[in-house]
């Protein structure tokens, strides 16, 4: 059988042996190059489209309301009502900007978080890129985003967009350490930098289970500073509503903000799974140290299903947070990171590093 | 091989073109763009000798690190009217004589050295254990004192920053 619901590696494979044997080795690597990018593409458009969507109804049902309702059942449909809409909408020059770099500001967004995508494992042997430093290459990829946030608020030439921008700019860069430290306790603890090791690495049992209780507190770090790198509520003030308009996007419109917003989405998906992947197993069924009958019966459950599972638990806190808690000043943002977030996060690394040489965890 | 090989020549198009853009255009913020661009194509070519590694340290500390420095404090400072000022003649002959002089010096270093191709190409596995080990080693090979030297530097880099930044305490 091909499609293996428990392992991709066999459908991936007939895929390959099929191309190689129907023409060229070289043509072969680039027919494959393009339909992993389709697939990412289309991937990357729909999942964008459902998170909107679920994004609506979470707050609805957070404000005791029903939420789009009316296209589609369950209003399932409303947000590709939304995106031709947005298609649709007039794409407006502004006079004084930098039109150059105004143009190329959404691309850099959304290349850096297409980047980060490539490498995430989804399920058993669906993996597109396995580097030896998949968890550095993420946070590599990652960071060039606010390159593209920095651009778009500098040259709209609108103060509110430059005064969102500089506080997207000082956000990301100081919750970043935040996340590299929390991301490397569980690189300690696994020994290895490779995506596809870690997740092998959590076959008899999950970091967040393994590690005690300072990989639950490296988890907590990592989902609110998480949190702040995507620029999402309560974290949300380079385009807090009520002061700046829409911050750094404030001047674009049609088909670029929808690339803003898009890209925002999905930088809360990659983050949501690298948390998922890293903490909380990613793929691998929720197996508890040897039980051997108990892991059995989870193994019937596909790895796709666990790893989506996983994943949109973390979307679902994110949101959670940012219906709940109400939106921080600059001040009080980066009193949090420099002086909690960061000491937290240096004297855990540092603890799991002792408990690893030691040999303290399961 | 061939994909390799245009992949090369693409990369290399990309950084020297966009290394010519940095330099000739006329707004501060576009040239710290290309210059982005440079440094991204150039982690390019790391992937490319499968050397991921510093691909990625190439993207973490250049492109995302020191070129975002660039850009915030261009943003900091300088207004989206602003252009350079054309340099003056002699400035320009001056440029022109060190260019000539320096890709002279580097084509005739690089064409009349002779570079024999191993006849086996070992490929070196780069384990992040040995860089690792080796960065913090004491022994042979060892970089511990080069890295407590600059983990110094930066410290006291850092402290310098604080005190210049702190607020004065209000005298009266």
């Amino acid at each position: 059988m091909i499609l293996d619901i428990y392992s991709f590696s066999t459908l991936t494979g007939a895929i390959d042996k099929g191309l190689n044997s129907a023409m060229a080795p070289w043509l072969a690597t680039l027919l494959e190059f393009v339909i992993v990018g389709v697939v990412f593409l289309i991937f990357y458009a729909l999942l964008g489209l459902f998170l909107v969507y679920l994004e609506r109804k979470v707050c609805a049902v957070i404000q005791n309301r029903i939420g789009p309702n009316r296209v589609g059942k369950w209003g399932l449909l409303q947000t590709i009502a939304d995106l031709i809409k947005l298609l649709m909408k007039e794409l407006i020059p502004i006079k004084n900007a930098d039109g150059f770099l105004f143009n190329l500001a959404p691309f850099i967004v959304i290349i850096a978080s297409f980047m980060a995508i490539a490498a995430l494992p989804f399920a058993k042997g669906l993996q597109a890129m396995d580097f030896n430093i998949g968890i550095f290459y993420v946070m590599a990829v990652s960071s060039l985003g606010v390159i593209g946030i920095l651009l778009a608020g500098w040259s709209s030439n609108s103060k509110y967009s430059l005064i969102g921008a500089m506080r997207s700019g000082a956000q990301i860069i100081s919750y970043e350490l935040s996340v590299g430290l929390s991301l490397l306790s569980i690189v300690i603890l696994s020994g290895s930098m490779q995506l596809s090791t870690i997740v092998q690495s959590q076959a008899d049992g999950w970091w967040i289970f393994k590690g005690h209780i300072l990989a639950f507190i490296s988890f907590v770090i990592f989902l609110i500073a998480s949190t702040a790198e995507t620029n999402r509520g309560p974290f949300d003030l380079a385009e807090a509503e009520s002061e700046l308009t829409a911050g750094f996007h404030t001047e674009y419109s049609g088909i670029k903000f929808a690339f803003f917003f898009l890209a925002e989405y999905m930088n809360m998906f990659i983050v949501a799974a690298i948390g998922a992947t890293l903490f909380l197993g990613g793929w691998m069924p929720l197996h508890i140290g040897h039980w051997q009958e108990f892991n059995n019966i989870m193994d019937y459950i596909p790895s796709v299903v666990w790893f989506f599972g996983k994943t949109f638990f973390v979307i679902y806190l994110i949101m959670w947070f940012k219906w709940t808690f109400p939106r921080l000043r600059i001040d009080q943002l980066l009193n949090l990171e420099w002086k909690y977030l960061l000491p937290l996060s240096l004297i855990n690394t540092v603890l799991i590093a002792f408990i690893a040489l030691m040999g303290w965890y399961f | 091989m061939t994909l390799n090989l245009l992949m090369f020549y693409l990369l290399s198009a990309v950084i020297l073109g966009f290394s010519v853009m940095t330099i000739t255009t006329g707004k501060m913020l576009r040239a710290a763009v290309y210059l982005l661009f440079v440094l991204v194509a150039t982690a390019g070519l790391y992937f490319l000798l499968n050397y991921e590694f510093l691909a990625a340290v190439q993207l973490t500390l250049y492109a995302g690190g020191i070129v975002v420095l660039i850009i915030f404090s261009i943003l900091l400072t300088s207004h989206i009217s602003q252009r350079f000022e054309r340099p003056s003649a002699w400035k320009l002959w001056i440029g022109a004589i060190t260019l000539i002089g320096g890709s002279t010096t580097v084509l005739w270093v690089l064409l009349s050295s002779h570079f024999e191709k191993a006849a086996t190409v070992t490929e070196l596995p780069v384990d992040m254990h040995v860089i690792g080990e080796q960065l913090l080693g004491t022994g042979k090979n060892g970089y511990v004192l080069p890295f407590e030297l600059i983990s110094i530097l930066l410290l006291a880099a850092m402290i310098v920053a604080i005190v210049i930044a702190k607020k004065e305490k209000n005298q009266n």
